[in-house]
């Protein structure tokens, strides 16, 4: 695989081939064509129904929850059908972990809430958890100023802290993907920074998909830039190029704020 | 000019009665709590919680009857508060659209307001009948009928307060749904679930109706819960008709004690649910 | 892989557990109907339709019809409602759009306490305290006031005694009160603030804004929450079995007469019925009372979920 692969060295972690997407009837994604790449950072933009978060829940078959949802086409992970019936949903979840838009803390301790999703993909010594813990609240920025209540509630942390502390859980379990859908739309600018800081950290491990309707952030963090519109994938391509000399007139419009 | 006097008229009498009307309620409920203390307290006794019922015309108190009502009332809670729950996550987390759900939450509210006395009949005819005799046992089984529809209104109301985004955010580690429920949105409402838990024994306490054909009453102690068995509605009952002052006199202790309970219960339930709901 | 199987062996196992409580709840609704069915059926058989409208409950002679408890059950219901009804309005209006708010809550809790009190509570109270004031302060009055107008005079007629079916009413409209005011509470809370906003803003004042605006809008919950008390007046035992007098034979329309409810004619005689017509014409009786009470109940819920649904549709 690596053979075809250009001098960058790029990977794809997911394709979709064909992909469409429906809510009962109504048609909300239309044959997407996409590559996520490896390690870098893949930003979704586009006006709100443009069908980038749908796109987005559909890589961990999150809309499987829904019975009046359907996905058609192809949706590879590593090459492989991640909707073939014998894959099954909680252990591909395992490797595609999600951060949402608003922070979403269990109702239990802050160690409870990291080590939840590890004690269901792996058996773990109550020492090598604490390591884990440790190592994703660090990962997630988050250790410094939680180290020493470990036991208190997720819940009493404010915004900021909890939606890293959200980070923390999806990484502890120790996913190839993160999937994060418009992570900071409900934080404040300096909690925005941090977490912005830190996504530019994460890409090192693992491969992120975001979803924002911010277009600075997306022009700021990414590597990578799909603009969707009524369902379409109208463009994609490296971030830089999209901002700069955007291939169709549709993206220029809305990135230049004449549209949307 | 004069319209909108006769306007303001209109509503001045209108507001007066509403007052009136607030006044009514209270009345009742300050003169019913004011008797039952008055009465209640001047027949209050350390006999009641070391004697037995007594017979016509002598003295006693009303053990059998106490400790016979704490085991209906907790075995009942015990046996109905699981059935409930997992009922009420039926209906919270798998049923919404399936007809056994939607069929079941119907049922279930009308169960909640149907006439106990009848539920009493119910459970005479498939157990007490078939067995030939009053029992403990049978009281249990008739109450607990009357717990399960409370709790299972509780679990699933709450259940379904617990936002979609935390169940999601669960999903999304690749927990399998049992766990999601058993380990986060059930605990996510704990506080609820407990409140209607407790809503339900404050029901079921004061319940005389389903033991009248059920655990009947006794008059002397036991803990076989295959005999009849005393429990304060009953006594009350039977106590309250009768001529004898000192069997009205155990019949108002055991008003006052149920009252106290029952309130109790209703003030704690609501207080842990605030409380909750605070953070 | 081992996590694979647990989690859908787990699955399988949590969803047939709760779906079986859940089928519970339903067998325990077919059960009754089929028990009281199977246990009434030797009156069914014996007395047909006509058990119905036979005013003569005579045990001795093994003689059995309902019409005098169902007379007593909806006469009861009735006149509890008419006293319950309007009284809960009032409370209802009071604490949505009267009470300053620090005084909202305690009332509220108030209210609801009222109807924690155990029914066997009010039954005590009712034929020990309530009673004998009634019979010397309120029914000579009625008797010198309503007794003396033309047709209804009738119902107000005859010595008060204290117990009777009006005492019954009057503690069961009581009892009846709490249900009423706090789903009627409940659905006034749910009128949009703006379509109350926009009453006040032309000018409205409080009543003309409840009586023209949130009482229309909500029309339905209320209707539901009146069937909901309804539903639970006529299958109250305690109460009414304390005070209205257990006769099983009709003097006259007058409210102030002893009468019999279903709930407190199985009170009192189930467990003494010698034969076997006896038990099974008094489980009949429970049947036409769980009937009665099934229908007024579907229709409140039904009345109910067109209210949340008309929410729904509007927000």
């Amino acid at each position: 695989m690596m053979m075809n692969e250009p001098s960058l060295g790029l990977e794809a972690q997911i394709s979709c081939r064909n992909f469409n997407f429906y809510y009962g009837k109504y048609h909300a994604l239309k044959n997407i064509n996409l590559d996520i790449y490896k390690r870098n950072v893949t930003a979704f933009i586009g006006p709100s129904g443009c069908g980038k978060s749908t796109l987005l829940r559909t890589f961990n078959r999150m809309y499987e929850l829904y019975p009046e949802q359907r996905a058609v086409g192809q949706l590879l992970l590593d090459g492989k059908d991640m909707l073939a019936r014998n894959v099954e949903a909680n252990s591909l979840r395992a490797r595609v972990g999600m951060v949402f838009q608003k922070p979403t803390p269990f109702p239990m301790s802050i160690r409870d809430n990291v080590a939840f999703g590890v004690g269901l993909h792996e058996r773990l010594s109550k020492g090598e958890m604490e390591d884990r813990v440790e190592w994703a609240l660090r990962k997630a920025a988050l250790w410094d100023e939680v180290k020493n209540k470990l036991g208190q509630s997720g819940m009493s942390l404010s915004g900021g802290q909890q939606q890293r502390l959200c980070i923390a859980r999806g990484i502890a379990v120790k996913p190839e993907v993160l999937l994060l859908d418009e992570p900071t739309s409900a934080l404040d600018p300096i909690s925005t920074m941090r977490i912005e800081e830190l996504i530019g950290e994460l890409k090192n491990e693992f491969t992120i998909a975001i979803v924002t309707h911010n277009m600075q952030q997306a022009a700021r963090i990414s590597d990578y830039t799909a603009y969707m519109y009524l369902g379409e994938m109208i463009e994609f391509g490296i971030t830089d190029q999209i901002f700069i000399k955007p291939q169709k007139k549709a993206t220029e419009d809305y990135i230049t704020g004449r549209f949307g | 000019m004069e319209l909108h006097a006769r306007r303001k008229l209109t509503n001045r009498i209108a507001l007066t009665l509403a007052l009136l009307a607030m006044s009514f309620g209270l009345f009742w409920l300050f003169w019913i709590l004011f008797t039952t203390f008055e009465l209640g307290f001047s027949s209050l006794s350390m006999r009641l919680f070391t004697e037995m019922t007594p017979p016509p015309g002598s003295e006693g108190g009303l053990l059998n009857a106490i400790v016979g009502s704490l085991m209906l009332v907790s075995l009942a809670t015990l046996v109905g508060t699981p059935i409930g729950i997992l009922a009420g996550i039926y209906l919270a987390e798998y049923g919404q659209h399936t007809w056994l759900g939607r069929t079941t939450l119907f049922i279930n509210d009308i169960l909640l307001s149907a006439p106990s006395i009848v539920i009493g009949l119910f459970v005479y005819a498939i157990y007490v009948a078939p067995a030939g005799h009053f029992s403990g046992w049978s009281g249990v089984v008739a109450l607990a009928m009357l717990v399960i529809p409370v709790v299972i209104r509780a679990t699933e109301n709450m259940l379904r307060l617990v936002p979609n985004t935390l169940r999601e955010a669960v999903f999304a580690l690749g927990t399998p749904k049992w766990k999601v429920i058993t380990r986060v949105t059930l605990r996510a409402s704990v506080a609820g679930v407990l409140t209607g838990i407790l809503l339900a024994v404050a029901r079921i306490s004061g319940e005389t109706a389903p033991l009248l054909f059920t655990a009947l009453s006794n008059q002397f102690w036991t803990l076989d819960m295959n005999q009849p068995i005393a429990n304060l509605p009953v006594t009350i009952f039977k106590f309250a008709m009768s001529p004898f002052k000192d069997w009205q006199d155990l019949a108002w202790a055991a008003v006052l004690l149920i009252t106290l309970g029952v309130l109790s219960l209703n003030i704690l339930a609501r207080v842990l649910f605030r409380d909750k709901h605070r953070v | 892989m081992s996590s694979f199987r647990q989690g859908t062996l787990g699955d399988w196992v949590f969803l047939n557990l709760t779906r079986s409580a859940a089928i519970f709840v339903l067998l325990m609704l077919a059960g009754t109907i089929a028990s009281l069915v199977y246990g009434a059926w030797p009156a069914i058989e014996k007395f047909g339709f006509g058990f119905l409208w036979s005013g003569e409950w005579n045990p001795p002679a093994e003689r059995f019809g309902a019409l005098i408890p169902i007379y007593g059950t909806l006469a009861t219901s009735l006149v509890a409602l008419i006293i319950a009804v309007p009284v809960s309005f009032g409370i209802a209006l009071f604490l949505t759009e009267m009470a300053p708010v620090w005084l909202k809550r305690p009332l509220g809790i108030a209210i609801e306490l009222l109807a924690g009190i155990p029914s066997i509570v009010y039954g005590m109270w009712g034929l020990l305290v309530f009673a004998p004031v009634f019979a010397k302060y309120a029914q000579p009055l009625l008797a010198n006031t309503l007794g003396k107008l033309p047709v209804i005079g009738e119902l107000f007629s005859g010595p008060g005694l204290g117990i009777g079916i009006l005492s019954a009413a009057v503690v069961l409209a009581i009892m009846t009160i709490p249900f009423i005011a706090s789903v009627m509470r409940d659905v006034f809370d749910v009128t949009p603030a703006m379509l109350k906003e926009s009453a006040y803003g032309v000018g409205a004042t409080t009543w003309e804004v409840v009586w023209n605006v949130v009482l229309p809008y909500t029309k339905v919950g209320v209707i539901g929450g009146v069937m909901l008390g309804l539903g639970r007046a006529l299958g109250e035992t305690m109460a009414v079995t304390f005070l209205i007098g257990n006769m099983n034979v009709f003097g006259g329309f007058s409210l102030f007469l002893p009468g019999n409810s279903i709930a407190s004619a199985l009170a009192n005689e189930f467990a003494e019925a010698e034969s076997a017509i006896y038990t099974a014409s008094l489980i009949e009786l429970g049947l036409i009372l769980f009937f009665i009470t099934f229908i007024v109940l579907s229709l409140s819920k039904l009345l109910l979920m067109q209210l949340s649904r008309q929410e729904g549709a509007t927000t």
